[in-house]
C-alpha cells in the first residue's frame, strides 16, 4: 500500500514539475456554517493556496447547511471536506485542514514546498 | 390486524411503549405490534440474512399501509440497485420515490480517494439525512449500514462519537430506526463494530444457517427493552410478497375452543367418536405403517369438508396431487371435483426441497392466504430427512398452534416404521394430538388385515372396541371384528370362523329338529298306547256290565221261581 502511493508520487511528482505553474486547480471547500472548525479549515486552506497556487487556483467555498442538495451529489458524509476537482484524479481531504503536509502531497505540490 | 395474535394481550395492554408496526408478517406478533416507535433498532446478521430487505419492507409498509414515509439511506448500495433488488418481492420504489413517500440515498465512502487532514465530523451525514427527511416527511429512517464507515474512514475514534450523537439525533426528532450491522467480529458482540453499543432498545438479529444441507433464515428478538416479545428462533421466508415470519407460538395456551363437532367422512368412525366425529380446531393424527391406509383417513376427511362447503388444503409429501386423485378415484372417493370448485388445494412439495421450518413457514403462508378450515398433512413423519424428533416436536407445535387460533382442524398422517413399538415412535408428537387414530396391519393365516382403533381422544366418548378396516370401492368401511373366546379375528380368519359357526349353528339346528321329531312320534307311540288300554278297560267294563245284568235276571228268575214253588205247595200251611 506505502509502496503504490510513493510510487504514484513519484510518477506525480514528475507530472507535476513538468506542468509546474501551469496546471490550474479547481477546489471546492464544504463546510458546515460558522462553526469553529469550519472557519479553521477555510483559513487553512485559503493560506495554502495563497502561498502554493497563487494566481492559478479557483476555490469555492461551499456551506452545505444552506445547500444540502450539493451534500447528496457530491457524495460528502464529513465536514469539513475539500474536493479536488481538477486535476484530476478526484480527491478529497476531510478535516480542518490543519495537517498542510498531508494536503500538499495530495494536491502534488510536494516539490514546491521542498 | 396481525398483531392481535393471541398471547400477547398481557404485554399489550400493560405496554405504555408506543410501537411502529412493520407490517412484515409475523413479526408484530413476536414483537407485540413492532418496532419501538421513534427509537432506533438494529438488525444484525451476517451477509445474505435479509437485513436489507427487512429494511426495506418495513418503509416500504410503513409508507404503503401505515401512511409513515421513510428514508433508505444505503451505505453499500446504490439507488437503482435497490429499486432492482426489491421488485422481486412486488415493491415499485421507483413509484414510491416519485410520490415522494420514500427518499434513497446512496452514501459512497471511498477509502482510497480520502485524505485525513485534521479534525473533522460527520456532519455532512446528518445533513443529508435531514435533508431526505424533510423532503418526504419520513418518520421511518433505515440506514444499511453505517458500519461501512468503518472501513471508509480512519479515525474510529470520530465514527464511534458521531455515531453516538447519530441515534441521539434520531431519537430527537422521533425517527423509528432501522440500522443494520454485519455479523462477526469478536466473540460476545452481535456486531462487526459493536453498534449494540450504541442501538440500545431493541436488537434483532437474522441468520442464515445451513444445517444437514438445508438451509433456514432465522430471526430473533435479542432485546426489546420496556416491552415483552417472543425470544425464540423463529424461522422466516423471503418470498414473492416480502418477508414472511414463521407465526409464533403464542406463549401461553390460551386459544378458544369450540364444541362444534365435524363428521370425519366415514360414518363408522363418527360413531366410534361419540356419534358425531372431530371437534373443529383439534388435531387429529392418523398414524400407521406403511399401506395401511392413512391417506384414504384422509381423503374421506377432505372429501367431507368440502361436501359442507368448506375449504380444505392438503399437503401431501408423498404423491403430486394428480396422484393422490387417481388414487383416491379408486377407493371411490371423487376430490377432482372439489380442486374443480377450488374447495380443495392439493399442495405437493418434495420434504427435502428445505428444512422442517421452511415448510411450516410455506404452510402457514399458505393457509394464512387459502383460509381452510381444514388442513391435512400427510405425511408429517417425511418432514424431517433425519425424522428428528426434538426438531419436529416444537415446529409442530408451532403449526398447531396458529391454527388453533385460527380454528382451523388439522389432520395429520404420520408413517411408523415397523418393527419399533406404534406408541412409543410417536410419543413425540403424539401428546400435541386431540385424536389420535391408530391404524395397524395385521399379518395372520397368510394375509395382511388392517385393523383400526381410537388410541385417544380428548374431550369426547370414543369407543375403544378395534375395528376391522377395510377399503372397497366404495371407500373404507370399518367392520367389527370377530371377538371369540379364543381370539380376536380379522380377514379371512374371520370369515372363516364366522363360516364354521354358521355351519355349526345349522348342524345344531338339524340336531333340534330331529329331537323334536323323535319326540312327537314318542308321544304318538304313546298316544296309541293309550288308546288301546283305553279299549281294554272299555271291552271289560261292557263285560262286567253284562256279566252284572246277567246276574240280576237270573236272581230274579230264582226269585221268581221260588214264588212260584211256595204257591204249588200251598197245601203245605
Amino acid at each position: 500500500m506505502a509502496k503504490v502511493s510513493t510510487k504514484t508520487g513519484l510518477e506525480a511528482l514528475e507530472e507535476a514539475a513538468a506542468k509546474q505553474g501551469t496546471e490550474r486547480y479547481v477546489l471546492r471547500l464544504y463546510i458546515t456554517g460558522m462553526t469553529p472548525r469550519s472557519t479553521l479549515a477555510v483559513e487553512n486552506i485559503r493560506k495554502i493556496c495563497e502561498e502554493h497556487l497563487q494566481g492559478r487556483y479557483d476555490l469555492e467555498v461551499v456551506d452545505i447547511y444552506k445547500q444540502p442538495t450539493l451534500a447528496e451529489g457530491e457524495q460528502i458524509i464529513a465536514a469539513p471536506t475539500l474536493i479536488r476537482k481538477l486535476p484530476l484524479p478526484l480527491r478529497r481531504f476531510i478535516g480542518d485542514m490543519s495537517n498542510t503536509d498531508r494536503i500538499l502531497l495530495g494536491l502534488d505540490l510536494r516539490t514546491k514546498a521542498k | 390486524m396481525k398483531a392481535k395474535a393471541a398471547g400477547f394481550t398481557v404485554g399489550k395492554t400493560n405496554s405504555t411503549l408506543p410501537k411502529s408496526p412493520t407490517g412484515i408478517q409475523g413479526l408484530d406478533e413476536i414483537t407485540g405490534g413492532g418496532l419501538p416507535k421513534g427509537r432506533p433498532t438494529l438488525i444484525a446478521g451476517a451477509a445474505g440474512c435479509g437485513k436489507t430487505l427487512l429494511g426495506m419492507e418495513f418503509l416500504v409498509r410503513g409508507a404503503t399501509e401505515f401512511g409513515e414515509p421513510g428514508v433508505f439511506m444505503a451505505f453499500e448500495e446504490t439507488g437503482k440497485e435497490l429499486v432492482a433488488n426489491v421488485r422481486s418481492l412486488g415493491f415499485d420504489l421507483n413509484k414510491l420515490v416519485a410520490q415522494k413517500k420514500i427518499a434513497l440515498d446512496h452514501v459512497r465512502v471511498e477509502r482510497s480517494e480520502i485524505e485525513e487532514t485534521g479534525e473533522y465530523d460527520l456532519e455532512g451525514l446528518f445533513i443529508r439525512l435531514e435533508h431526505a427527511v424533510k423532503s418526504v416527511g419520513a418518520k421511518r429512517v433505515v440506514l444499511d449500514t453505517v458500519e461501512t464507515l468503518f472501513a471508509g474512514l480512519p479515525n474510529q475514534l470520530i465514527i464511534r462519537a458521531e455515531l453516538r450523537r447519530l441515534f441521539a439525533w434520531l431519537k430527537e426528532r422521533g425517527l423509528t430506526a432501522i440500522i443494520t450491522g454485519e455479523r462477526g467480529g469478536a466473540e460476545g458482540t452481535l456486531t462487526r463494530h459493536g453498534l449494540e453499543e450504541y442501538v440500545a432498545d431493541c436488537v434483532i438479529v437474522l441468520d442464515h444457517r445451513v444445517d444437514e444441507q438445508m438451509s433456514t433464515r432465522r430471526l430473533r428478538v435479542v432485546k426489546y427493552r420496556g416491552s415483552m416479545h417472543g425470544t425464540n428462533e423463529y424461522p422466516f421466508l423471503i418470498g414473492e410478497h416480502g418477508i414472511s415470519v414463521m407465526p409464533v407460538t403464542s406463549m401461553k395456551l390460551d386459544h378458544e375452543v369450540t364444541s362444534q363437532r365435524i363428521s370425519s367422512g366415514i360414518a363408522r368412525l363418527d360413531e366410534m367418536l361419540g356419534g358425531k366425529g372431530f371437534y373443529r380446531g383439534s388435531s387429529v393424527l392418523v398414524s400407521g405403517s406403511p399401506g395401511c391406509g392413512k391417506t384414504s383417513v384422509a381423503a374421506h376427511f377432505a372429501d367431507a369438508t368440502c361436501r359442507r362447503g368448506e375449504r380444505c388444503l392438503m399437503f401431501a409429501y408423498e404423491e403430486s396431487p394428480s396422484q393422490v386423485l387417481r388414487n383416491m378415484r379408486s377407493i371411490g372417493i371423487d376430490l377432482e371435483q372439489w380442486v374443480r370448485k377450488g374447495l380443495l388445494q392439493i399442495h405437493a412439495t418434495r420434504p427435502t426441497l428445505y428444512g422442517l421450518e421452511m415448510h411450516l413457514v410455506t404452510m402457514h403462508d399458505l393457509v394464512v392466504k387459502f383460509r381452510p378450515t381444514v388442513v391435512i398433512v400427510d405425511p408429517i413423519s417425511n418432514l424431517t430427512v433425519r425424522n428428528d424428533e426434538t426438531e419436529l416436536k416444537p415446529t409442530l407445535m408451532r403449526l398447531i398452534d396458529s391454527l388453533k387460533t385460527r380454528h382451523v382442524t388439522a389432520l395429520f398422517t404420520s408413517l411408523t416404521t415397523g418393527g419399533s413399538s406404534l406408541e412409543e415412535s410417536q410419543v413425540g408428537v403424539s401428546s400435541l394430538m386431540d385424536t389420535w387414530l391408530l391404524l395397524r396391519n395385521m399379518e395372520n393365516n397368510g394375509e395382511k388385515t388392517r385393523t383400526f382403533y381410537i388410541l385417544k381422544s380428548r374431550g369426547m366418548a370414543h369407543s375403544n372396541q378395534v375395528r376391522e378396516f377395510v377399503m372397497t370401492g366404495k371407500g373404507v368401511d370399518l367392520l367389527d371384528v370377530y371377538v371369540g373366546a379364543n381370539a380376536v379375528l380379522t380377514g379371512t380368519a374371520r370369515v372363516a370362523q364366522e363360516g364354521r359357526e354358521r355351519a355349526e349353528a345349522a348342524l345344531r339346528q338339524r340336531e333340534h329338529t330331529r329331537k323334536l321329531r323323535q319326540l312327537s312320534r314318542k308321544r304318538k307311540a304313546i298316544e296309541a298306547q293309550i288308546a288301546a288300554l283305553q279299549a281294554d278297560v272299555e271291552a271289560e267294563e261292557d263285560e262286567i256290565k253284562s256279566s252284572v245284568s246277567e246276574d240280576s235276571l237270573q236272581q230274579k228268575a230264582v226269585a221268581a221261581d221260588r214264588r212260584q214253588m211256595t204257591q204249588l205247595r200251598g197245601g203245605a200251611r
